[in-house]
Parts: C-alpha cells; sequence; structure tokens
C-alpha cells in the first residue's frame, strides 16, 4: 500500500488560449498522479479546465506546456502512429454527447475500434456482442444511435470505450446530457467496469453523483488544482451533497 | 503487470498494428453515401451534370454529322459541322470545370458536417491516412455512379433529340456506334468517349475531394470534437 504505481503523471502541466487579445489559462501549472486502478473524478464548475484536463492527458491536444506521462512516457515523445495506437488500444474516450458514429449501427460502432486494432471481423462481432450484454443491450446491436435513448447511447459508447480492453477509460461529462435515474445507471456501470475490469477511470465532471463512486476527487478551479480529497475523507459530506444541480 | 505503452515506446512500425483494411472502408463508405443519400446525391449532382453535359456534347456533335449528311443529300447543301464541335468541346471543358469546384464545394461541406465524427473516429484510433481514405472513396463511389448516370441521361436524351430530326433509330445508332471524335489527330470511338468520360468523372471527383479530405484529417481531434452541427 505504501508504493502506489502510477499510470497517469502530469508535470506543471499548462494550456494557455489568446482570445480577444486576452491570456486565458485554461490550465496553469497542474500537477496530477492517477494510480493504477483507481476511479478519479476531476469536478469543478464549467471553464474551470477540466475539459482541457481531459484533452491533455487523452492526447487530443497538445499542452503549451508541461508534460503528460501515461506509464513514465512522456506522451509529447510519441509519433503520430504511437498516438493513434494508444488512443486505440490503451484508452477509451467517452463523451457527453455520447459520439457514436451516426450511420453505424450499435454493434458496428463498438467493434470500429478493434478493426482498427487489426481484430478478425468474426472476433470483433463476438467480443462487441459481448461487450453490448455486458451494458446491458445485447437485443439492440443492430439500431442506429437515433433509434437508442440517450442512456442506452452512452451505454453503447461505453462499450466502445472498452473494446480493446484499455488500461484508462477517460470520459467527459458523461452523465451531463442524461437524466437523474439514467445518469446513476451509467455511472453504476463504469463503476462495475472499473472494479471488474481494474480499468483506471478519470471522469471530468461536475455531477456530484460521481463522488459516490470515486476513490479520490480533484477539484479544480480556474485552470489550477484546488484540492485532492480521498474517498473516506469525504464520506461524510456526500449525505449533505446529494442534491441534484439544475 | 506489463507497462501500458511497451509495445508503444520501444517497438518503431507501430502503424502496422492499427489497420483499416480496404474491404472495411468500402463497406463504411457504402453506409454513409446510402445513409445520407439526399446529402450524396448532391455532391454527386455537379458531376452528373458536367458529365451528361459532355455526353451530350459528343453525342449531338455525332449527331450532327448524320444531320448533316441527310441535309446534303436531300438538298444538295453542304454542312459543315466541325466549327460547331470544336466551339462546344470547349464548352463542355468549361462545364467539368465548374463541376470540379462543385465538388470541392460540396466535399467541404461534408467534411465540415462531420468535423465530430472525425474527432471521434480519431480517439478510437484512426491514423490521418484512414480519414483521406474513406473521404477519397466516396468522393471516387460517387463520381463514378454520378457520372456514369450523367452519361447515360445525356447521351439518352441527345439521341432521342435527334431520331426526330435524321432518318430514325436504324442509320443513328449505326452512325453512333461506328462514329469517332477527333481528339489530336485520333480518331476515338464514341463509345470509349462516354467510357473515359465516367473515369473522368471519378477521377476529378477524388482530385477535388483531396484538399477536403485532407483538412478533415489534419484536424487535432480536440478541435474536431469542440464543433457542433
Amino acid at each position: 500500500m505504501s508504493v502506489y504505481e502510477y499510470i497517469v503523471r502530469t508535470k506543471d502541466l499548462s494550456k494557455f488560449y489568446t482570445l480577444g487579445g486576452t491570456e486565458v489559462r485554461a490550465l496553469d501549472d497542474v500537477a496530477l498522479d492517477i494510480r493504477r486502478g483507481e476511479y478519479v473524478s476531476i469536478m469543478g464548475p464549467s471553464g474551470s479546465g477540466k475539459s482541457t484536463l481531459f484533452n491533455m492527458i487523452g492526447g487530443l491536444d497538445k499542452p503549451t506546456k508541461g508534460t503528460v506521462f501515461i506509464d513514465e512516457v512522456d506522451m509529447a515523445q510519441l509519433t503520430a502512429s504511437e498516438l493513434a495506437f494508444l488512443r486505440c488500444r490503451k484508452i477509451g474516450y467517452i463523451f457527453q454527447t455520447f459520439n457514436l458514429i451516426p450511420v453505424m449501427t450499435a454493434l458496428e460502432n463498438v467493434t470500429l475500434p478493434m478493426v482498427f486494432a487489426g481484430l478478425t471481423t468474426d472476433d470483433a462481432l463476438d467480443k462487441g456482442m459481448q461487450l453490448l450484454k455486458t451494458v446491458g443491450l445485447g437485443e439492440r446491436y443492430d439500431h442506429k444511435p437515433t433509434e437508442l435513448s440517450g442512456g442506452q447511447q452512452q451505454r453503447v459508447a461505453i462499450a466502445r470505450a472498452f473494446a480493446n480492453d484499455p488500461a484508462i477509460i477517460l470520459a467527459d461529462e458523461p452523465t451531463g446530457n442524461l437524466d437523474l435515474r439514467t445518469g446513476k445507471e451509467i455511472i453504476t456501470l463504469l463503476k462495475q467496469m472499473n472494479e471488474e475490469k481494474k480499468v483506471t477511470v478519470i471522469s471530468a465532471t461536475h455531477d456530484l453523483k460521481m463522488i459516490d463512486v470515486s476513490d479520490r476527487v480533484v477539484w479544480i478551479r480556474d485552470g489550477k488544482i484546488e484540492r485532492i480529497e480521498d474517498r473516506k475523507d469525504i464520506d461524510l459530506q456526500v449525505g449533505q451533497m446529494e442534491y441534484e444541480e439544475e | 503487470m506489463g507497462s501500458v505503452l511497451e509495445d508503444v515506446a520501444g517497438k518503431r512500425g507501430i502503424e502496422k498494428q492499427i489497420v483499416l483494411p480496404w474491404s472495411k472502408a468500402l463497406q463504411m463508405t457504402r453506409e454513409n453515401i446510402f445513409v445520407r443519400l439526399g446529402r450524396s446525391a448532391i455532391t454527386a449532382s455537379g458531376i452528373f451534370l458536367g458529365i451528361a453535359f459532355l455526353a451530350a456534347v459528343l453525342f449531338s456533335a455525332a449527331g450532327q454529322r448524320v444531320a448533316a449528311a441527310v441535309i446534303e443529300r436531300d438538298f444538295g447543301q453542304a454542312q459543315n459541322p466541325e466549327e460547331f464541335q470544336a466551339r462546344i468541346i470547349w464548352l463542355a471543358a468549361m462545364s467539368l470545370v465548374v463541376a470540379t469546384v462543385g465538388i470541392v464545394n460540396s466535399m467541404l461541406m461534408s467534411v465540415t458536417e462531420r468535423y465530430k465524427e472525425i474527432g471521434t473516429m480519431k480517439c478510437l484510433g484512426a491514423l490521418d491516412t484512414f480519414i483521406v481514405r474513406l473521404f477519397l472513396l466516396e468522393a471516387g463511389l460517387l463520381g463514378i455512379l454520378g457520372s456514369a448516370l450523367g452519361a447515360f441521361v445525356g447521351a439518352g436524351i441527345t439521341m432521342l433529340f435527334f431520331v426526330g430530326r435524321v432518318d430514325g433509330w436504324g442509320g443513328i445508332l449505326e452512325t453512333w456506334a461506328t462514329t469517332a471524335v477527333e481528339i489530336g489527330g485520333t480518331g476515338i470511338p464514341l463509345w470509349l468517349c462516354i467510357i473515359f468520360g465516367v473515369m473522368l468523372g471519378g477521377i476529378l471527383s477524388v482530385l477535388a475531394s483531396l484538399y477536403p479530405a485532407w483538412r478533415a484529417a489534419k484536424m487535432p481531434p480536440a478541435a474536431a470534437l469542440r464543433s457542433e452541427f
């Protein structure tokens, strides 16, 4: 217990934008270490920089300065194809707006990352069906995203994120477009996957329901880490915090 | 537990591990074209019209020749359709240029509409070349379908138009089957010109999509995902 294995580390991570002549510090010298297998929530109001942090950790955007290490490898040193490999095999992404490919069925969406990873069609279909069953959508494999509810679309997205057995799941406001009950279901599903598959879950969110399942909560404000709390320290507050935003 | 990135950091030649087989790319393109049929039809209509016009020009040039022969035979007046032919072929070339610009425009539109999808694909591990491949395949298929249909319609309408003016189907079909178009001193049979026209349509369509596809592929995923449509 004394020594943790860190899967993600950021050092001096900063991202500046110039908006109308003024420099906006979306992220300002963020140092964050995430342990293998833990469930981390990055909490903060909108505009606090949590989505920027999400993009940096996921290799979707380049930092202005500082570094992101995934398993001690500096992400900035990777070539384009190595980065693609990382995104394909090692990181699973979940988005607020689900981001399924609209012309594809649920099963095709789930199997697409497996196609990129070089799986044969049969293997991909088998595994895709299995994943859809895991998220409770085995029956609806042939439906297009427009024929699915928001919660169902997010379940497909979760199944897709797990397609290539990633080590890290990155979720950006996964419950942001869902109602209270569906949101809870999605959180439970993520927690269940986190425990069963030992995958590290990093979720940027301002949904307080998420605190309940998180091992640690990182509070971020104005591009800086305000505080990091362990689950055991916030247990007491959760009762009071269970009000619903919006 | 092994390092997540051991295979990434250690070896080179990773690109071989991320693949998009042509068969799968073709399937995805086909789905894209048919699910967004209206959108695809608009993209293809430019090249359809261009090639239809080209076919009409070539066929009517041949038709003029028949008509001239008929007039000469019946009225004893010599006709010179060659000059007319040269002018109208130039017009056809212009129409192809316009069609190409049209394709650039509609492919740019369809790329912009799909930024988010492109960003998502990149998150799933797609290389830039996959995105380019998908868009070029789509353009090529639309170009060939559009221009085949265009050649058929353009030639068909022209033939109907001339049938009334000359001796009827028998003679005119034979003329068209045997007529050659003079290009650079070589006679190229009309039917071959039509096949070239269809290929040209496909090629122009692919060329016109190079820039839009490249732009789509180069987009950083974060920026692509941010766009809302």
